[in-house]
């Protein structure tokens, strides 16, 4: 094993852990509010992890931009999506 | 990748696909619908088959998602979504069995298959010929041009039958809802930030689909998905079904398409492309494809005409 | 066991899985749902018997690239029927219900 996969297994390992974290909290957590809190923040979190460890993996800037690009664009939906479901969930009475 | 993957994921798929079908609620079963296509995507990247993958992670999941979701959304307003009833046993236990049976059959058919090669060869031998390197792209368009022109118009067709669902008086108007949303509000900058970003990866997936995977119905998707959010976001509405641009907009892919089959009828057989510009005249026709399977897409989602046009 | 028999075998049970939900779920949603799934069954046969030393066969892509479209155009004609027929006031969507009501 070189330096490099050390790394790039490194990065996936602790974006793995984060996943678990977000998913554990997605299924323990009491409402609707602090769920997507758990949710939103560990699973972005745990994407940039594993993007990072990819892109050490193939060590291609074009791979790594694009991969980086996919991560911005995943963090954005996440952020919009939280934010809506969370008002949706306020109109039907869920208190946070 | 690596066997235990495979089974891992072939047993999630299962696993997902049984919670998609039998779950208890139908709202949860439908969220499970999607993560399936999600999971069957990742089977075909498995396969090394990217180009089915994006077009089931874009089509099979998304658009089919949010159409389910949509029907549900419909039944929810009517208050009909009840019952959602489960067979008597008895029928379950006959269902379960001659399942099991056809199942096996099928096992047994696919394990008794002959190993073969394929046209792989072929393909890769000849789609030098159409001045392409992606050999999928080459089969749609090259080698099974038909099925592809056909295809465009079963689209097509889908959307005319839905028109015909339209309820009386409403011919003309303008389908789905009128979203409105706060204009500094979150889904009115996603609405505003998303789509050019769409824009960009839709034309790009037609051009890189000649050589890489890609090509006119993942482009046409990621095109449809920025029209759907940017009338989500109440930035544009529907037009009217009736509108002259729409009408051209959903027939310029299938006609141009027609167009070159008939003049290609002149160099030696309908859809013949002319030697030596295969490649500027698939293009041509992707291009037009991916912009009318967006409007039809787009148009599908939003389901038939709902409000009277402003034209009355 | 290869991955293009592994996955085979998987679409032959996503076919099994889906004709079950089929017949023994007689919601209309449940049944699009289960027609697709029995779909992708196919495409996934249909896909893995082609696949052979890391590459699948184009042929059976280009035409499951076709068939995904197709199942896709059935569906929107679906869910707009199945829309339309609870605004006319469709009733219960449980076949058996009519014969109680």
């Amino acid at each position: 094993m070189t330096l490099i996969e050390i790394l790039a297994s490194a990065c996936l390992a602790v974006g793995v852990f984060f996943f678990f974290a977000g998913t554990v909290g997605l299924l323990r957590f009491p409402d609707v509010h602090s769920r997507l809190h758990a949710l939103t923040k560990a699973d972005n979190l745990g994407l940039a992890f594993i993007v990072l460890g990819a892109g050490i993996h193939f060590g291609d800037v074009m791979i790594a931009a694009k991969l980086a690009l996919v991560w911005f664009l995943a963090v954005f939906a996440a952020g919009a999506a939280a934010q809506l479901v969370a008002r949706a969930a306020l109109r039907t009475g869920d208190e946070p | 990748m690596s066997l235990v993957f495979d089974i891992a994921l072939c047993a999630l798929i299962l696993g997902v696909a049984a919670m998609a079908l039998l779950g208890r609620g139908l709202f949860a079963s439908l969220a499970f619908f999607i993560v399936y296509g999600l999971l069957i995507a990742l089977a075909w990247l498995s396969l090394n088959a990217i180009d089915v993958a994006l077009a089931e992670a874009a089509i099979g999941a998304g658009v089919t998602g949010v159409l389910l979701i949509g029907a549900w959304q419909a039944l929810n307003a009517q208050s009909a979504l009840d019952p959602d009833p489960v067979a008597h046993w008895i029928t379950r236990v006959f269902a379960g069995l001659g399942c099991l049976a056809i199942g096996g059959l099928l096992a047994l058919a696919i394990l008794a298959m002959p190993g073969g090669t394929g046209l792989t060869t072929e393909v890769i031998d000849t789609q030098g010929q159409l001045d392409l390197g992606n050999s999928v792209t080459a089969v749609l368009l090259g080698f099974r041009a038909y099925d592809t022109l056909l295809e465009s118009i079963v689209l097509l067709a889908a959307l005319v039958a839905v028109w015909s669902l339209t309820p009386q008086g409403l011919w003309g108007g303008i389908p789905g809802p009128r979203h409105r949303t706060r204009p500094d509000g979150v889904m009115a900058s996603f609405g505003r930030l998303l789509p050019p970003a769409g824009l960009i990866a839709g034309v790009y997936l037609v051009w890189a689909g000649s050589d890489a995977p890609g090509g006119a119905f993942q482009a046409g998707t990621v095109l449809a998905a920025a029209w759907i959010l940017a009338v989500l976001a109440g930035l544009q509405d529907e037009p009217e079904v009736t509108s002259p641009l729409l009408r051209a907009a959903l027939l310029i892919g299938p006609a141009l398409f027609l167009l070159v089959g008939a003049v290609g009828a002149g160099f030696g057989g309908f859809l013949a492309y002319p030697e030596g510009f295969e490649k500027p005249v698939i293009l041509a026709i992707e291009y037009a494809l991916a912009l009318s399977i967006a409007a039809t897409l787009a148009l599908l989602v939003a389901g038939p005409p709902r409000r009277p046009g402003g034209a009355r | 066991m290869t991955p293009s028999l592994l996955y085979a075998l998987t679409g032959a049970g996503l076919i099994a899985l889906g004709l079950y939900g089929f017949v023994t779920r007689s919601h209309l949603i449940r049944r699009v749902l289960a027609f697709n799934v029995i779909g992708s069954g196919v495409f996934l046969v249909f896909g893995a018997l082609g696949h052979e030393g890391g590459i699948t066969d184009p042929v059976p892509q280009a035409l499951i690239i076709t068939g995904i479209v197709v199942a896709l155009s059935l569906t929107a004609f679906a869910a707009a029927m199945i829309a339309r027929y609870a605004e006319d006031g469709g009733g219960g969507l449980d076949p058996d219900a009519e014969d109680a009501g």
